[in-house]
């Protein structure tokens, strides 16, 4: 067996509360407060308590997805962003880059928000980026 | 926030205006019940009877979007008093005559008329701001969820300023951020006008050092905002979209709007964790890899840069967000989104972002606490903000006036309705309505009704009622409680089968786009 605990950000509000991810053989197993965190000082809400819970949901998505005649088929990585790449990239000669929206997310990392921004602006050429600060 | 979260438990007065922190922030709350145990005075103004008022020493449940009458009134009985800070206006603001002079119109009872509140509470409040030596102010989304919503955060930012209270411990002006990174998504650029540090696309000086560093040119026009990009879709300018880790069809504004747009679009592709209701909308759904699958950073509401650490592998075949999007970029042929792991990703931003120059994972990792601007590896980190001088220079005053919000009741809808969240759940849920502990405490939404007005449409604890306003209607379920005031409603927008953005006016500010998410008139009745 092997067990070991991981300190991590609360992907919840902005208070920035740290805490603990329990991990046994590769399996997120729980969660637990971390007492030294300057924020939390060892306490958590109800929703940070619990915010290993939704990572393991069954619901999660595992394959990339292609719509077809309505219905979502599972796809390979490749398939899928060689589809995105070939329309978008159409839209961007087509049309114009600016007919192209990025909305990027609150929710993710410093470092998905950078690399999606540098997408929109050094690749496509586009500033329609932004993000669901105001909602 | 200018000033940090631990700073609350000493401060001598906190205003609490448009928070419910007790229910959305409640680690911070708890550092302000901290400082009242100490004795300090706290103020809570809000249209809702929230928690926290149980502990004030003056509750302000003023009417909604009536903030900066408040705002004012509280100004105008501090210059009247003589409890300004002279010192401070003089050496370190511009403008506090026109401020003077448009806060005069504002007597205590002229607040009162409008706030719906006592004259005499507004005197209290006043006071005990006014004299406190640190006096801090809290708000949120209440304050700035408005089309006057920007004015309304100036006018905050007036009140620090007539008192000093800006630049010194356990003082400030402090909006308590609602989602893990929205600091940091703002920090680093995720905006239409702005590359990271808030350097702006159209400043060329600042655009050739972005084009230098990614080797290509770059556009200097500032894009749209996420509202802006619905129109567009409508007037057909833009047609592709590509949304990550967000779900517009149900928290934009007037809902039938966006998911109108989001099935006009030629192509959409989303990029998440669930099945959200956006992604219904997608003709190409990508796996993202959650927070614990993944290593990055989040910066908080008190500008603190923190680890997020990879506890497991991804599930299934999802992939961390930025792998996905560098991905996309070789498929695009381009190599310049190449990167071999977050913490090169952190390099690159720390180079080109003087406000993020010394944050590295090294540091991170090693325990330091970090809150920007941290311009350099020796830097310490700056956790008060405006020390001796404002960032800018001169703190500039607004002379603010009062307007009522954009559509207020009548007689078809008699009511006013504001949105809001409520404890257990968070924005559209996709992530807690998938925890049974949470669901078990709250799994549907509530409309929260006055006895008073459910007397009148005879709708009893408990009843299914339709909510309607001129952009939908939604069926839901009636709390009946003393929380909102009498012609005040209220609902949180978790909840897709009963989604207040179906009815919310897509009115925005004309500066910073925010919706009028807490002001609009509806009418409820009885479902038979």
């Amino acid at each position: 067996m092997n067990n070991s605990i991981v300190l991590t950000t609360c992907p919840y509000c902005g208070t920035g509360c740290t805490f603990y991810l329990e991990v046994m053989d590769g399996e997120l197993t729980g969660l637990i407060p971390c007492p030294t965190d300057p924020i939390s000082e060892g306490q958590l809400c109800i929703k940070g308590r619990n915010a290993h819970v939704f990572v393991t949901n069954g619901d999660r998505l595992t394959k990339p997805l292609i719509k077809e005649e309505g219905e979502f088929k599972e796809a390979s990585w490749d398939k899928a962003l060689a589809l995105v790449a070939e329309k978008l990239a159409g839209v961007k000669k087509n049309e114009s880059p600016d007919a192209i929206g990025f909305v990027s997310s609150a929710r993710c990392t410093n470092e998905d928000n950078y690399v999606f921004m540098k997408l929109a602006r050094a690749v496509f050429g586009t500033n329609n980026v932004d993000h669901c600060a105001r909602l | 926030m200018t000033n940090s979260i631990a700073e609350f438990e000493n401060a001598d007065c906190i205003l609490v205006i448009g928070s419910n922190t007790m229910e959305q922030h409640p680690l911070i709350a708890k550092r302000m019940l901290k400082a009242k145990e100490k004795g300090a005075k706290l103020i809570v103004a809000d249209p809702r009877r929230i928690p926290m008022m149980a502990f004030a020493d003056v509750a302000l449940q003023l009417k909604p979007g009536t903030d900066i009458a408040l705002l004012n009134g509280l100004m105008n009985v501090i210059i009247g008093d003589g409890l300004v800070d002279n010192g401070f206006i003089a050496e370190r603001t511009e403008g506090f005559d026109q401020v003077k002079a448009k806060v005069a119109e504002y007597t205590p009872e002229k607040a009162a008329g409008i706030c719906g509140v006592s004259a005499d509470d507004i005197k209290a409040a006043a006071q005990l701001y006014g004299k406190a030596e640190k006096g801090s102010i809290a708000y949120c989304m209440g304050v700035t969820q408005h089309v006057k919503g920007m004015d309304t955060v100036k006018s905050v930012a007036n009140l620090a300023m007539i008192t000093g209270n800006v630049g010194r411990e356990s003082t400030g002006v402090n909006p308590l951020r609602g989602q893990c990174n929205v600091q940091g998504a703002s920090d680093i650029g995720a905006l239409p006008d702005v590359f990271t540090g808030y350097q702006k696309v159209s400043d060329d000086a600042a655009r050739q050092k972005f084009e230098q560093a990614w080797g290509c040119s770059l556009n200097s026009s500032p894009g749209l905002t996420l509202t802006e990009m619905f129109d567009a879709v409508e007037d057909g300018k833009i047609t592709a979209m590509y949304v990550m880790g967000e779900n517009p069809a149900i928290s934009e504004p007037n809902i039938g709007h966006a998911q109108k747009a989001l099935g006009n679009l030629e192509f959409l592709v989303v990029q998440d964790i669930f099945m959200t209701e956006t992604a219904q909308f997608a003709d190409v759904v990508l796996p993202a890899a959650s927070f614990a699958e993944k290593e990055g950073t989040f910066t908080s509401t008190e500008r603190r840069v923190s680890r997020v650490r990879k506890a497991i592998d991804p599930i299934g075949e999802s992939k961390a967000d930025w792998q996905i999007i560098s991905d996309l970029a070789k498929q695009m042929g381009s190599s310049q989104l190449n990167y071999g792991s977050a913490a090169e990703i952190m390099d690159e931003i720390s180079n080109l972002t003087p406000s993020y120059g010394g944050i590295s994972y090294e540091r991170l990792d090693s325990g330091e606490q970090l809150a920007w601007p941290c311009p350099d590896k020796d830097h310490p980190g700056t956790p008060i903000l405006h020390i001796g001088q404002f960032t800018k220079g001169k703190g500039q005053f607004f002379a603010i006036d009062y307007a009522p919000s954009p559509e207020l009741p009548d007689s078809e809808y008699p009511l006013i309705l504001t949105t809001g969240r409520v404890m257990f759940q968070y924005h559209t849920g996709t992530m807690t309505r998938r925890v049974p502990a949470l669901e078990r405490e709250a799994s549907s939404a509530q409309l929260e009704i006055n006895p008073a007005d459910a007397d009148k449409l005879g709708i009893k604890q408990g009843d299914k009622v339709i909510v309607k306003s001129r952009r939908g209607e939604i069926e839901t379920k009636a709390l009946v409680a003393d929380k909102t005031t009498p012609g005040v409603v209220f609902l949180p927008f978790h909840f897709a089968e009963a989604a207040a953005n179906v009815l919310t006016l897509d009115k925005f500010d004309p500066d910073c786009k925010i919706p009028e998410f807490k002001v609009c008139a509806v009418s409820v009745r009885g479902k038979g």
